[in-house]
């Protein structure tokens, strides 16, 4: 019961900070950096004590660590939320809580704590610099103006990260993946004076948001068939899914647990940028440089392919080795083809950060492809790999970015962009960690042999996908690594080796340890990341070090999957695209000047792929510019305004017209007439009578005489008859 | 505990403060202001007691008063609320409270302002307590009338009278229509009773039924803003000064809904099932609708306004499921959005006094200058777009759940794209108008919200966040009176 408490407190202590730091410490930079590592370190405690914990247990995939408690009331009964440990969350809470750790500590650098206020630094822009004092002359970085609200916006990042991984249910899963969203709003436009930060901002949101609301209807679509949203109670119950996998939706041809798995899935493409929803990914570089790329390439996008890895069981629902699910053959193609779309445009960029953006978005393609073919620990795998180098690369290149930022205050000229790797170059002398740091996890990325944890993840869902006979998703996933390690070779070649070639180049310096310090660690865990999940029949050192993760994260299915057998094909290949692309990219770069060589021998293909296929404004013509003229011309114009408030407005000319017809048609001739009528009648009498009225006495007397005579001859008459 | 006579209490006192207001000094600002405030604030408190009263265990109607009013029609003034109008009143409680507090700066014949606005809260609040069906249309009126005042003597110059008139005539006609579907089932039903305990035992023809519902439903779905009925309601928005704008959105068009509700779907609940399938369908129209056109308006307030359309389209849309969560959902839906759209008018109002613009281009960098206002308006953003942790999602998650347990999925997912849309013009709006640049023309003209207009804010905020987090400060006492509901449409 104690780990389940320990469970609970993991998210807390970032939404505290998060408080606490809004609400007091706002003004004071020290003390807000201090609670916000704080938070994140006694979280990471907690997070360690509950990974340790879940090592001591045998068969841990059928002890899992579980509590809930009862939160909203529906039709059967309540809703109950809850926090549940299993194999595959303490893998995962345990590289989220490195990385989390590491970006709070680099953000302290990195925002140039220590440093002085700058001159004219306003917040919501990046700082400028500010003069040094002690040598007049020069400038020196600023301190971010609002220091203390980013560690407030990464923490309530962490809580909702947190929130995500602990969940024992897809509902607060929704909650801490929507509370990410909402952070990555945040910090996108965390300098929000910039109008590119803002749009990028409101398009990554906006993005992701598309799939956001196709996974609540897929979560919707779930509770109602099988009136839970439990992760066990679901997954973990053969019935359960059996009855999904054999009833029918309302698409003809699909299963329910297909079309929930689509829907479900269609959030993932929207959280972790793949096709065709994967264009904010690269816009959401414009936020602070390695702090918020680095979430956006080692955490918040990890959530993406953690639901479907958690989704799995369901996703795979009647599959059985045969013949893959609808939903499942859906994924192995949009992973496979992301995978391959987005190595390309990343052959064609010159911003280091978007080189990264790009490949991460490749990257995720890969573990979506592993799980659509059925690779899930291979998947998994991938996932722990990737998210250890790519923070490494993307703080890397903050702190190459950094670096470079020194030379820029050093030399005033603003105009030089210190992101684009070709006004780099010979870096390797002057930031020797950043450089070494950035090697390992290039090396990594590039799947270098043996050494690096990437080519341990990268070789098993190519093994696999060999296997098991998918020869096209194999096929274009070593096309994808072949590109991946030629523009990582590309990419390190232009910014650290050969000669500076601009002055900026030259005077960039090395960062302070808070920056390199985070480094160093990642690096160590992108290298020994992949000695966890060596397969045991790899010649040589197969079974030197027993294959831990395949059969730890195995437990967390029902049915323990089973390792692939060695070939030697897909390892030649592996081999030959790493070590293949590498040497390419650095034959390729080694003496590149301000243009890149590709350009001359790709032409027009590679303007097509620095515009990124054209994607962006392709969205724009058929979505954007039509979503509103559609709104504008012809709802609001012309349905609101023509036809409704033309039928109102005809209707009250309408009655308008009937009241005049009334008054001139029927109130003047009939009912005036009528009553003029009744009016002119009486006149007449009145007429009549005044000839009667003369006023003397005598005549009325007469009058009455003559009436009372008349009476009376009357009635003789009558008697005499 | 209940106190005695609470509901009349709260019917009754802000028509007397109106009437005792029209005899205060005309020219003594400070004290007609002050006084109004002091009401609202005894009303607010009054609601609390209703609210926190209400047993979620209890019979369906409680606080029940009844008075004989025309015995010899059937006619008597009963009260009672059940589990879904109780949080209405309230709603109404807040709303009337944070509408005065904000109200500050009107200036002209201020002292008839704040007693027509009583007597609009009075009507208000007889429609949603009253159990006669009588006494629901007499109030209903009451709570239409003023609103015609409101609008045309101190809304906005240039559409002023034509909007006053568009409302009040939609309003009027709708009335009439639900008033002919109500006189026949007084008469059909040969209780002679205008009693809707009584009516809904009534056992209609389901010929009757089948023919009468649309009437009823239509006639006050109409306020509720339903398509394509609904556009009185954007315009009036524009028009109305900021509190009678909170109130419109906020309380007045959920009258709407939680009448065709009350007389329409619990007194004929086998029409209902007859007619939904069309009904949800114009619904839809409403939800993704007016979710479009909110995205291409650049004034605050009729993207606002639009907004509601949506967001009440969603309230019929949960009604039209006749499913326990569609029905659970709409009616914390109704709160939800009450809470959001007064919150979201009041900020927009207080921009307006400053700016004297509330064209969203023309706006820009508020957050530095008003944080609090800003921050309020982005809470009220999340909620529109159904975040989870604010109350938006508790009413909005199972109204699609109804939909998808009522066999109605491709309307799920139609309506779903109206979420993301909202996101759209959410952000657009909180990115310029707060985030923005600010303009040169306003460069010193803009000043921080008062602390009071912060108190209002706040309270509204809180509401929205104790629900997103709490959800069990609502959901039994709405689940207590949608499964009254849920007993007369013969389901479990």
């Amino acid at each position: 019961m104690t780990t389940e408490i320990l469970i609970w407190l993991i998210p807390l202590p970032p939404l505290l900070a998060f408080f606490l730091i809004l609400l007091f410490t706002r003004r004071n930079n020290a003390l807000s950096h201090t609670v916000g590592v704080a938070a994140a370190a006694i979280s990471w405690l907690l997070g360690m004590l509950v990974f340790m914990a879940a090592l001591g247990v045998d068969h841990f995939g059928e002890h899992v660590f579980a509590s809930a408690i009862n939160w909203l009331p529906l039709a059967d009964g309540f809703l109950s939320i809850g926090v549940m440990i299993d194999p595959l969350s303490a893998i995962v809470l345990f590289f989220v809580n490195w990385t989390v750790l590491m970006i709070f500590i680099y953000s302290i650098g990195y925002h140039n704590f220590g440093q002085p206020k700058g001159d004219h630094d306003h917040p919501g822009l990046p700082p400028h610099g500010a003069k040094d004092a002690k040598h007049p002359g020069h400038t020196v970085p600023s301190v971010e103006p609002m220091y203390a609200r980013f560690f407030a916006f990464i923490a309530l990042f962490a809580f909702g990260m947190y929130t995500l991984v602990v969940s024992d249910n897809l509902l607060t899963l929704f909650v801490g993946w929507e509370i990410m969203g909402l952070c990555s709003y945040l910090l996108i436009g965390f300098w929000y004076a910039k109008p590119s930060a803002r749009d990028a901002a409101m398009k990554a949101f906006m993005t992701t948001r598309i799939g956001d609301v196709f996974m609540l209807l897929g979560i919707v679509a779930l509770y109602a068939a099988t009136g839970t949203l439990n992760f066990r109670d679901i997954l973990y119950n053969a019935e359960v899914l059996d009855m999904l996998a054999h009833s029918p939706s309302f698409i003809g041809g699909l299963s329910l647990a297909g079309l929930i798995s689509i829907l479900l899935f269609i959030g993932t493409v929207g959280k972790s940028a793949q096709w065709p929803l994967h264009v904010w990914l690269p816009d959401a570089m414009e936020g602070p440089t390695p702090v918020s790329a680095m979430i956006h390439a080692a955490t918040m996008v990890s959530a993406g392919i953690y639901m479907v890895l958690r989704m799995f069981p369901l996703i795979s629902a009647g599959w059985h080795h045969g013949e893959l699910t609808t939903a499942m053959t859906i994924m192995a193609f949009i992973g496979a083809f992301t995978a391959l779309f987005a190595a390309t445009i990343a052959v064609a960029q010159r911003d280091i950060k978007r080189v990264l953006a790009y490949s991460t978005i490749s990257q995720l393609g890969y573990m979506i492809a592993a799980l659509g073919i059925g690779a899930y620990v291979a998947a998994a795998f991938h996932l722990v790999t990737h998210a250890f180098f790519k923070a490494l690369l993307f703080l890397g290149s903050g702190s190459v970015i950094h670096g470079v930022e020194h030379g820029v205050l050093h030399t005033g000229d603003h105009k030089v962009d210190p992101q684009d790797m070709f006004n780099m170059g010979g870096l390797k002398d002057k930031m020797p960690i950043t450089f070494w740091t950035f090697l390992i996890g290039g090396l990594a990325l590039s799947g270098f042999p043996l050494l690096t944890s990437g080519f341990w993840s990268k070789d098993e869902i190519l093994a696999d996908a060999f296997a098991h006979g998918h020869f096209a998703v194999f096929i274009v996933l070593a096309l994808a690594a072949l590109l991946t390690a030629f523009y990582t070779m590309r990419q390190i070649t232009l910014t650290f080796l050969g000669k500076p070639r601009t002055k900026e180049a030259e005077h960039a310096s090395e960062n302070v340890p808070a920056m390199t310090v985070p480094l160093v660690v990642l690096s160590v865990f992108a290298v020994a990341a992949g000695w966890v999940g060596i397969p045991e029949h790899f010649p040589l050192i197969g079974g030197l070090l027993p294959n831990w993760f395949h059969h730890f994260l195995g437990g967390a299915l029902l049915e323990h999957p089973s390792a692939v057998d060695f070939n030697w094909i897909p390892l030649i290949v592996s081999l030959v695209v790493a070590l293949g692309g590498l040497g390419l990219g650095y034959l390729v770069y080694r003496n590149a000047g301000q243009t890149d060589p590709l350009r001359k021998a790709l032409g027009p293909v590679y303007t097509l792929l620095e515009n990124k296929y054209y994607f962006d404004e392709l969205y724009q013509r058929i979505f954007v510019k039509p979503a509103q003229a559609f709104s504008e011309n012809f709802s609001y114009r012309f349905l609101d305004g023509v036809v409704i408030d033309g039928l109102l407005h005809r209707a009250a000319r309408g009655a308008m017209g009937l009241g005049l017809i009334f008054r001139n048609k029927f109130e003047g001739p009939v009912i005036d007439y009528a009553a003029d009528l009744l009016a002119r009648i009486t006149q007449a009498v009145g007429r009549l009578l005044r000839i009667l009225q003369t006023g003397q006495v005598q005549q009325y007397l007469l009058w009455v005489a003559l009436v009372v005579f008349g009476g009376f001859f009357y009635y003789l008459l009558n008697i005499l008859q | 505990m209940q106190i005695p006579y609470l509901l009349s209490a709260i019917v009754l006192l802000p028509i007397l403060a109106g009437a005792v207001m029209l005899f205060l000094p005309p020219k003594n600002r400070d004290l007609i202001y002050r006084f109004a405030l002091g009401a609202a604030f005894v009303t607010f408190l009054l609601t609390l007691a209703v609210y926190f009263g209400f047993d979620a265990a209890g019979p369906q109607y409680q606080f029940i008063e009844d008075y004989a009013w025309l015995p010899a029609l059937g006619i008597s003034f009963k009260l009672g609320v059940d589990g879904i109008s109780a949080p209405l009143v309230l709603l109404t409680g807040v709303v009337i409270f944070t509408g005065v507090i904000i109200s500050q700066r009107i200036e002209d014949r201020v002292r008839e302002f704040f007693a027509f606005l009583f007597i609009l809260a009075s009507g208000v609040f007889g429609v949603f307590v009253a159990l006669d069906m009588f006494a629901l249309f007499f109030f209903y009126e009451i709570a239409v009338f003023p609103m015609y005042l409101l609008i045309a003597m101190w809304g906005w110059k240039q559409t002023r009278e034509y909007a006053a008139m568009k409302l009040t005539l939609y309003l009027f006609v709708g009335s009439v229509i639900a008033l002919v579907g109500a006189l026949a089932m007084y008469f059909a039903s040969g209780l002679n009773t205008f009693d809707m305990t009584l009516l809904a035992t009534a056992n209609f023809s389901p010929a009757f039924q089948n023919l009468w519902f649309p009437f009823v439903f239509f006639g006050f779905a109409v306020l509720g803003g339903i398509f394509p009925f609904h556009n009185w309601s954007p315009v009036g928005h524009v028009a109305a000064p900021t509190a009678v704008s909170m109130f419109h959105a906020g309380v007045l068009m959920k009258l709407g809904a939680f009448a065709a509700l009350r007389v329409g779907i619990m007194l004929l609940p086998i029409g209902a099932q007859t007619h939904m399938w069309w009904i949800i369908l114009l619904t839809l129209v409403n939800v993704v609708y007016g979710a479009f056109i909110a995205m291409t308006q650049t004034d605050f307030k009729y993207m606002i306004g639009y907004s509601s359309v949506s967001h009440m389209g969603l309230v019929a849309m949960g009604f039209a499921t006749l499913d326990y969560n569609g029905l659970v959902g709409a009616s914390v839906q109704m709160v939800s959005h009450g809470v959001m759209t007064a919150l979201f008018f009041a900020v927009v109002g207080m921009i307006y006094d400053q700016a004297h613009t509330r064209e969203i281009p023309k706006l820009g960098g508020l957050m530095k200058i008003m944080p609090f206002a800003g921050v309020g308006f982005i809470i009220g953003g999340l909620v529109s777009m159904g975040m989870p942790g604010f109350s938006g999602f508790i009413a909005e998650f199972p109204i699609f759940m109804g939909l998808w347990a009522a066999n109605y999925p491709w309307i799920a997912i139609i309506s779903v794209v109206s979420i993301a849309v909202t996101a759209a013009y959410i952000l657009r709006a909180v990115g310029q108008v707060f985030f923005g640049e600010l303009p040169a023309d306003l460069e010193g003209h803009m000043h921080d919200v008062k602390p009071s207009e912060k108190l209002a804010i706040g309270i509204l905020c809180f509401i929205m966040i104790a629900i997103g987090i709490y959800p069990n400060v609502i959901m039994p006492m709405v689940q207590h009176g949608v499964n009254a509901v849920l007993a007369l449409l013969g389901g479990a």
